[in-house]
């Protein structure tokens, strides 16, 4: 008996040990000496292909400095819910990425430090900066709690082939993109003329917002206050709900995506004619099994008599957090990753495009997309509204649109009242803070 | 009374050894013998306050102040609103409101129909077994396994069976069958509620299974030989002798699979997305959905707390009922 | 003894739809875990045109499955032992002894059962980050240790329940004849109840070990990538890229390979008495 106990105990022993030992391994962030722990947002394919890109810059970090990183690759549907538990708690990382859509957001917690003027002089000045991607860095006119680190912007991918077939040029309007969408509809063979991530909240928030800009309709007032029933907004909105619900030019699976990743996937194969994504579409379709050379990028056509909106600034940030033991390390850290040699190599490698002048875009060798995306985060990209409610904004107005989108799937057509009483519901969702 | 049912009114067991004496005096010295009882369960009270004690009482706390990101890093600079938030939860006429009642309906008739279902597939599987020899192991087995995957894997799968034009069924009704005409969506609109219950009983009526079959494997072959010999059909046998035999488990399972299913989370999150169709809006997505990630944490908190007020009642009246069923037993 | 005929056929038709149904999702990953993406991507195949075990290896890679495996299983097994030890302990009192309070702990630790996870994960967090700055090093915050004491308290309530109903099952005499021998009351625990509800204490243990083994919300809030668990790495088949499902679906029939095997292994012991304690 006594030797079936003892026999019993001996795994539970080990199994205590074994935690005690593994838990002994995670204590090194906050007291050793100069390791900086990092989360790192996940760009690239896998979390395991981030850590392979991240790895070899980080070391060249320990070589110059001397300070250690302890990176960690945190997921995007992760990334949000840890950084407000780690500003709940106090307890977090030193150096961290945000999507730039929550600068403002995180800037309201108070968990992250704000760069003044004299924290710019340290990581090398505002100017390098561009300016477009730097505006996202945090709510005007206070010191930014974000500084850019890779930027995107949207696009329109057009398939060459399908466009050729068809003697179809690239759109230059939105009334072009719809008849040219439908001269590529062709249901019977599973072919439709463009994909949309139906089912995500986020992106469609996105859209959302750049087709609202294209009517001149913006979702915040000066004040910050929603103003999601604006004739612009509601224009947007139908814009894209139309899509589908008037044009038929979307696979009606489309609603059903709730992975942006999805719809690169039917653009890859050629089942949708266009896809509307970011800068690392680039990259997506590239694991997708689709080769640049197959497909043309422009801008985002606006309606004829809208304005030239094609994108949003989009991207990561990279901020530090205000509790950290290490605040030099952490602005050298900073001043490492913007640095023009850096961003050139880690924006290659994501695909993404440089948030420093000097840095040049180097995310493909085709001159022309190059070209167009760079003018686009130069001319045609607007901020999103700087303002802490940006997060219950993307959920509330974004949920809405899905909600239509699967309406119009499920066979409803959507009228401007639809739309109206949607976004009339998502703005009085805000109003209950 | 054949299950401990917490309360202090039920003296379920008879007075152990060791236990105080009916007039204990207050200024008896310690003894390990008088605090054996409160040694035994120390650890266990220990780690629920922990994780869930305090936790719920600190979330109480929050449904009462207005904790927004604004206050996230500084609680005590949020406004203390009361019974605001849970005015805004309760507000029907607001959207806010009007979601949270028609979430709370379809979560209801979900869980109605979940227990059901499963609790039914379980016992019928148990009771078509019980007394089968050959095959039973293997058919036991398979019956298990959606019990033994990992919930996110079983899900996914189903979610990629639903697809609309690639998944399975539409592919077997469409197709294969010809049972439907137009392919149907299953993961939006009102369909996605039926592929909600659908998934949601291929993982839990293993667990029922499991839990009735063990509890018919106790009733004594005797009692249904004496039944057989009066001359009882099967079916006679399965209404007086397994299913009146069963009741006590019976009780505890449908109170559990209840509860749990009731706060089901991540089968409609994993299914859905964080935004699911109107008609799979079920109130644990509902709540994260208009807290975590509208980060309005206050009003997500007051809508939990109603949510517990709610599994309270049911579980006071379940007692109340299971007591009663036990005395006229 | 003969069964009427209405029952045998009743049990056909309660087998063949409960099997096709628990098989035709096992069936569909296995097939699709043995396709080429871009097949599993396009229209669905009953069987796979292009057969390839590409996803059995490349799933090792996408994601550092192994490792989730291995933080699954410690997780999950220091989770079931410890619970399992806790609630032993409590049913037993709560089953021999009347004490002040044991109403007040059994109701209490059946409320827990009530409150929804999503909003008790804030607060758990800011616990565990005060618990170990207190203690000056990092003993729960994103560890495994954090992940098991969050697991234990899970599955303790029902497993006291459980526990407490099979211990009342056993006869007292069994236990008092052992106390009046003079064996202590943890000796009787041991040598008496114990060894006659071993299969209560499975059945317990089991339940334990699929809770935690497919807890998703709590996993992914609590752990790093050192710690990160099965149930959660699984999803980062999803990559911001693409959706591996074949490899998703892979990975999750070779993870529970083991735990079907060990299922088995252990299902004897299950049946002779999972509920015995519940029924008079």
């Amino acid at each position: 008996m006594k030797i079936r106990t003892f026999a019993a105990c001996v795994p539970v022993m080990l199994l205590a040990a074994a935690l005690t030992a593994c838990s002994h391994g995670d204590a090194g962030s906050g007291d050793a000496d100069a390791t900086l722990s990092y989360w790192a947002s996940n760009q690239g394919a896998s979390l395991d292909n981030d850590k392979k890109i991240l790895t070899p810059e980080l070391d060249k970090f320990t070589q110059q400095t001397g300070i250690k990183v302890k990176l960690e690759v945190v997921p995007w549907t992760d990334l949000t819910n840890n950084t407000l538990a780690a500003a709940v708690s106090g307890r977090g990382p030193d150096v961290l990425n945000i999507g730039n859509t929550n600068a403002a957001t995180f800037e309201s917690t108070g968990a992250f430090y704000a760069f003044d003027d004299a924290a710019f002089q340290k990581i090398g000045g505002k100017d390098r900066f561009v300016a477009s991607a730097l505006a996202t860095a945090g709510v005007a006119g206070h010191p930014p709690t974000s500084i850019p680190l890779y930027s995107q912007v949207y696009a329109l991918y057009y398939n060459k082939k399908l466009f050729a077939d068809a003697g179809l040029q690239p759109p230059a309007t939105w009334e072009d993109l719809v008849s040219d969408a439908q001269k590529l509809t062709d249901p019977a063979q599973k072919r439709y003329g463009i994909v949309i991530p139906g089912a995500t909240v986020n992106s469609s928030m996105h859209f959302s917002f750049i087709f609202g800009q294209q009517h001149g309709g913006s979702p915040f007032d000066k004040d910050g206050k929603p103003t999601f029933t604006s004739q612009g907004v509601i224009d947007g909105v139908k814009q894209y709900v139309d899509l589908l619900s008037r044009y038929h030019v979307v696979n009606p699976s489309d609603a059903q995506y709730t992975d942006a990743s999805q719809s690169a996937g039917e653009f890859a194969h050629g089942q949708a004619a266009m896809y509307m994504a970011q800068t690392s579409g680039i990259n997506v379709l590239a694991q997708n099994g689709m080769t640049p050379d197959q497909y043309g990028i422009a801008p985002i056509p606006a309606p004829a008599s809208g304005q030239k909106v094609s994108s949003f600034v989009a991207g990561t940030n990279i901020s530090i957090f205000k509790k950290t033991k290490h605040l030099d390390a952490a602005l050298q850290f900073v001043k490492f990753m913007t640095s023009s040699q850096e961003q050139e190599i880690l924006n290659k490698a994501y695909t993404t495009q440089p948030a420093v002048k000097d840095a040049p875009a180097a995310f493909t060798d085709d001159k022309q997309k190059l070209d167009v995306f760079t003018q686009i985060l130069a001319d045609y990209a607007k901020p999103l509204p700087l303002v802490s409610g940006v997060q219950a904004y993307q959920a509330n107005v974004g949920g809405a649109v899905v909600s239509l989108i699967a309406k119009a799937a499920t066979g409803a057509t959507i009228s401007d009242g639809d739309v109206k009483v949607a976004l009339e519901q998502a703005q009085q969702k805000m109003g209950a803070k | 009374m054949a299950v401990t049912l917490p309360g202090p009114h039920t003296p379920t067991s008879v007075a152990g050894t060791t236990s105080p004496d009916p007039t204990p005096s207050r200024r008896r010295r310690f003894t390990w013998a008088r605090s054996t009882p409160y040694l035994l369960i120390a650890p266990a009270i220990a780690f629920e306050l922990l994780v869930h004690v305090i936790p719920m009482l600190v979330g109480i706390f929050m449904s009462l102040i207005q904790l927004t990101q604004f206050y996230v890093t500084n609680w005590s600079a949020a406004p203390f609103t009361g019974i605001g938030n849970y005015r805004v939860a309760l507000d029907f006429s607001g959207p806010l409101g009007q979601q949270l009642a028609r979430s709370f309906g379809i979560t209801l008739g979900f869980t109605v129909l979940v227990v059901g279902i499963s609790f039914g597939f379980g016992t019928s599987a148990s009771l078509v077994l019980q007394r089968v020899v050959r095959g039973r192991g293997p058919l036991r087995t398979l019956f298990l396994i959606p019990y033994a995957l990992p919930a996110y894997a079983g899900i996914i799968t189903w979610k990629f069976m639903l697809q609309r034009d690639n998944g399975l069924l539409n592919q077997l009704l469409v197709d294969d069958l010809h049972l439907a005409h137009g392919r149907p969506f299953w993961l939006i609109g009102g369909n996605a509620f039926v592929s909600l219950v659908v998934v949601s009983v291929w993982q839990q009526w293993p667990f029922a299974f499991l839990m009735t079959m063990a509890g018919m494997q106790v009733i004594p072959e005797d009692v249904y030989q004496a039944a057989a010999i009066d001359g009882a059909s099967t079916w006679q046998q399965v209404r007086h002798i397994t299913l009146r035999m069963m009741r006590p488990v019976n009780a505890v399972l449908v109170l559990l699979l209840f509860l749990w299913t009731f706060r089901e989370f991540n089968t409609p999150y994993v299914l859905f997305g964080p935004t699911p169709p109107e008609s799979a809006d079920l109130l644990t997505v509902h709540i994260y959905a208009s807290s975590f990630i509208t980060w309005n944490f206050g009003l997500g908190s007051a809508m939990s707390v109603l949510l517990m007020l709610f599994l309270i009642v049911v579980a006071g009246l379940w007692a109340l009922w299971n007591r009663r069923v036990n005395r006229d037993a | 003894m003969r069964e009427q005929l209405s029952f045998r056929v009743f049990r056909w038709l309660v087998l063949v739809p409960l099997g096709l149904f628990a098989v035709v999702p096992l069936y569909v990953m296995l097939t699709s875990a043995l396709k080429p993406l871009r097949d599993v991507q396009g229209d669905f195949q009953w069987w796979p045109k292009n057969l390839t075990l590409r996803p059995f290896i490349d799933m090792w890679s996408t994601v550092p499955l192994a490792q989730y495996f291995v933080n699954s299983l410690i997780v999950t097994t220091a989770a079931t032992v410890c619970s399992v030890v806790i609630a032993v302990f409590a049913a037993y009192a709560v089953s021999r002894y009347r004490f002040r309070g044991r109403g007040t702990f059994a109701g209490v630790i059946l409320s827990t059962q009530m409150f929804p996870g999503v909003l008790f994960l804030l607060p758990l967090f800011i616990i565990f980050v005060n618990i170990d700055n207190a203690l000056g090093f990092t003993f729960l915050y994103q560890t495994r240790v954090g992940l098991v004491v969050t697991y234990l308290t899970f599955t303790l309530p029902f497993s006291v329940w459980m526990l407490a109903s099979y211990f009342d099952g056993i006869p007292r005499d069994l236990d008092e004849c052992a106390r009046v021998d003079g064996t202590s009351a943890l000796g009787a625990l041991f040598r008496i109840i114990l060894p006659t509800a071993r299969p209560g204490v499975i059945a317990v243990a089991v339940y334990s070990f699929m809770t935690a083994w497919g807890e998703i919300l709590f996993a992914s809030q609590l752990t790093n990538s050192d710690s990160r668990t099965l149930a959660v790495g699984l999803q980062s088949y999803a990559t911001e890229n693409n959706v591996y499902w074949n490899q998703v679906m892979a990975a999750a029939l070779v993870v529970s390979v083991p735990i079907v095997a060990g299922f088995l292994l252990l299902q004897r012991y299950l049946v002779a008495g999972l509920t015995a304690g519940a029924v008079k």
